[in-house]
């Protein structure tokens, strides 16, 4: 076997694909063969580094060297200095946004040195295609700790001990829901990884599978063993085909290695696995709506209990956890429930992986332990605002969380402390927004994707949620009452209180937080017909001004609806009430002399 | 759904194919090759109806899109109503009853896009062509539809024509893009 002396990660996540990373690693490789060096450098593509923004990303070990933004044209560069002759190639290292210096070593990055990483801790380090880097870093040593030397119950015992919950939304116990399917008796139960990850802007669960496969199929194991289950699914977006490929892969090579199949090692437990396709179903995301789906059913959720731990997947007991929380499994059997419960807060143990995105530096994928505040991750994690905005708010949790305000910038990040300022865990979408967005718009925008994604069998969703988006539309256009607010209110409680499954229940999140943190913009726009963000294209002004106009009347030719007055030679002026915004005028205008306020002007035509 | 159609005296010829067990045959518009092709992808499921979702992945894969008469062929394969299969159809956004474009265009309107201006380049790409979104130009090169999160949010607003990744999108490179695939 080689020894290699250098190793070049290259990332291979959705993220960098896109730009191109698999040419890049064609090209490192296609150097290497040439000057050949193929024997002391190994080339590796990996799953995601997290540093999305910049990507792609090339890092070099054992230097820990960070590149960024690599292009295919770089890699002679990279092999010839770097490499070869030992000099960093200094354009393409990250800088230090404050002092604009190169770091040379990866560790010093701010985006990282906050960052705890325990689910993703084997992604942007091993090739997930080969399941020996995996078994390097330790994957299926856990199961095989628990096969021979555990008993299920002892098992259950050690992930109920570490605090471990849910990553997926809630937050249940993990180890109290292994108990409960445990505990009802059937000949035939089932694992299922929920991988259905539908919160748009939240791409954790994807990242994992993509860069650490095995650590899955190794937690889905153990969790068979614990319950008495033999057969695992999981349930994955087709829109994932990365995901799906490396899965895909990994299986078959555990299958392989004797890790998975018939009497895995050579204990009497066997544990098999198969995929089952999502088809485009925010709903679906909802354990009872998976469950039907995966029978090649609509994905309609049904009434708890029963629950899936009693009867789940073709009526026998199901438990069902989330991708995230499965990546902690093994590593919480083999460093020790203690160790797992130091870290975090007193009710939420272990760490939690964002999704940063949105207005924000540095775009990507971060983990860091529960308790870290919201200022942590966004100004030292994060780097700040994008273009050096104000901080206006973040969105967690989706669809179905709330907004985090400057206010809560301290609060330490677990899960009751998101849930006591309005908004939930949810998946872990962060999504950051400025002072250039208008919290109105956003509540709508998240309202849309409700209305379109309800699956429409109870009717306070199917129904409300209309409701709810018409009511903020027509406040978006300028056309709010007065009494919208308050119908908005009681709507959204009624939504909450009768809805049939957690899609409904917290559907109205959104809006009740928008409302609850930023009263002011409401009431702006209903009573003042102002959009302050100026988002509101319907709540914007062409106004014309007196000091640029020269009266050529080009202007008020061009005008469709005739709003516009005044003689040759003479100030223009536009009539609100009969404009229709359509801005002919405004490209008309050779003197930009036609501006758009976001306030409703003073002065209308004078006749 | 399975309408009276009108069928070619050939395609008569291939109604055993699809005859349930029921002892009807169903009326279906389609080649013999193509109606193979069906019985081929529910067979390679064991003809099981709990394997819907993954036959309708295959067949969508291999023609495109799920018109009526294909779904009339695969429920009577997995001996369920043809009711029963177009609810599925219909429920789930990733299939289609519509024939996509050569190029399909797919806008991604997850909220790390729309905070960067989504919305402003799917306006850019119906304007630019004369389509709404799910519609499919006349000569059948284009067509729009939306996706929420690709998962590329660092690249955000993205646009995929086909499998291709457009990142960064702002609306005056709208036309660039569509330029590429119009020759």
């Amino acid at each position: 076997m080689s020894k290699y002396n250098t190793h070049l990660l290259v990332c291979a996540g959705t993220g960098c694909h896109s730009s191109e990373s698999n040419l890049v690693y064609e090209m490192l490789r296609d150097e290497v063969m040439r000057k050949g060096l193929d024997k002391t450098v190994q080339i590796i593509r990996t799953g995601c580094f997290g540093f999305c923004e910049k990507g792609p990303i090339l890092k070099i070990l054992p230097d820990n060297t960070f590149y960024t933004q690599v292009k295919p044209t770089d890699a002679r560069e990279i092999i010839d200095e770097h490499v070869i002759k030992g000099r960093k190639v200094t354009r393409l290292l990250y800088a230090d946004p404050e002092t604009n210096s190169p770091i040379l070593n990866s560790t010093q990055m701010s985006f990282y040195k906050k960052q705890l990483r325990v689910a993703l801790r084997n992604c942007g380090a091993i090739d997930p295609e080969n399941i020996d880097e995996s078994i390097a870093r330790d994957a299926y040593q856990a199961l095989g700790k628990v096969l021979l030397e555990y008993t299920p119950q002892e098992t259950i015992d050690v992930i109920k001990q570490s605090g471990l919950r849910g990553r997926g939304g809630a937050g249940f116990s993990t180890g109290l829901k292994w108990e409960l399917t445990a505990r009802n008796e059937s000949t035939q139960k089932y694992v299922v990884c929920n991988a259905d990850e539908g919160d748009p802007g939240a791409f954790m669960d994807r990242s994992i599978l993509e860069g650490d496969p095995h650590v899955i199929l190794e937690a889905m194991a153990i969790c068979g063993f614990c319950i008495g289950a033999n057969k695992g699914l999981i349930y994955i977006r087709a829109e994932y085909p990365m995901a799906i490929k490396r899965l895909k892969i990994a299986i078959s090579q555990a299958k392989e290695y004797g890790l998975m199949g018939e009497r895995i090692f050579d204990s009497d437990f066997s544990f098999d696995i198969t995929l089952k396709y999502g088809a485009g179903a925010f709903v679906c995301g909802e354990e009872t709506a998976l469950i039907h789906s995966m029978e090649g059913k609509r994905g309609e959720p049904s009434n708890k209990p029963p629950y899936p731990a009693q009867s789940g997947y073709l009526g026998k007991p199901t438990c069902v956890n989330n991708v995230e929380t499965f990546a902690n499994v093994p590593v919480i059997i083999l460093k020790g429930a203690d160790w797992f419960s130091s870290i975090g807060t007193a009710k939420s143990k272990g760490t939690k992986v964002f999704a940063l995105a949105g207005k924000i530096n540095n775009v990507g994928l971060i983990e860091v332990p529960m308790g870290t505040t919201l200022r942590e991750i966004i100004y030292e994690i994060g780097g700040g605002i994008k273009n050096g905005k104000k901080f206006k708010a973040v969105q967690t949790g989706g669809p179905s969380g709330g907004c985090l305000t400057e206010k809560h910038l301290d609060t330490p990040i677990d899960y009751e402390s998101l849930a006591a300022a309005g908004s939930m865990m949810g998946s872990g979408g962060m999504i950051v927004l400025d002072e250039d967005d208008c919290m109105v718009s956003v509540a709508k925008f998240y309202l849309d994707f409700i209305v379109e994604e309800s699956c429409g069998k109870c009717v306070p969703c199917r129904i409300g949620n209309k409701r709810l988006y018409e009511t903020l539309d027509r406040i978006t256009v300028g056309k709010g009452k007065p009494e919208d607010i308050e119908k908005l209110k009681n709507l959204c409680s009624v939504i909450k209180d009768t809805s049939l499954c957690g899609l409904g229940q917290t559907s109205p999140n959104p809006v009740l937080s928008t409302l609850n943190n930023f009263m002011e913009e409401y009431h702006e726009h209903v009573y003042e017909k102002k959009c302050r963000s100026g988002k509101c294209r319907s709540l914007l002004y062409y106004v014309i001004s007196e000091e640029e106009c020269i009266g050529c009347m080009a202007c008020k030719r061009v005008c469709p609806t005739h709003a516009i007055s005044g003689e040759k030679k003479e100030v223009h002026q536009i009539n609100q009430e009969i404009c229709i915004k359509c801005g002919a005028c405004m490209e008309k205008c050779q003197f930009d002399a036609i501006h758009l306020q976001n306030d409703y002007p003073k002065v209308t035509a004078i006749i | 759904m399975s309408q009276k159609l009108n069928i070619a005296p050939e395609v008569f010829a291939y109604m055993e194919h699809v005859t349930g067990t029921d002892g009807v045959a169903v009326r279906v518009n389609l080649s013999k090759e193509k109606i193979e092709k069906i019985n081929q992808i529910c067979n390679s499921f064991n003809n099981d109806a709990g394997e819907l979702i993954n036959v309708l992945h295959e067949t969508q894969h291999a023609f495109g899109y799920l018109p009526a008469e294909v779904q009339d062929v695969i429920a009577h394969n997995l001996h369920l109503s043809v009711a029963q299969v177009y609810a599925v159809v219909t429920f789930y956004s990733f299939f289609s009853m519509i024939p996509k474009g050569e190029h399909p265009i797919s806008i991604c309107t997850g909220t790390a896009c729309y905070v960067r201006g989504a919305e402003k380049v799917l306006e850019e790409f119906k304007k630019e062509l004369q389509l709404k979104v799910g519609e499919t130009s006349a000569d059948g090169k284009f067509s729009i539809n939306c996706l929420r999160c690709v998962g590329a949010c660092g690249l955000a607003p993205v646009v995929l024509v086909g499998e291709k990744v457009y990142g960064r999108v702002s609306p005056d490179g709208v036309k660039a893009i569509i330029g590429e695939y119009k020759k």
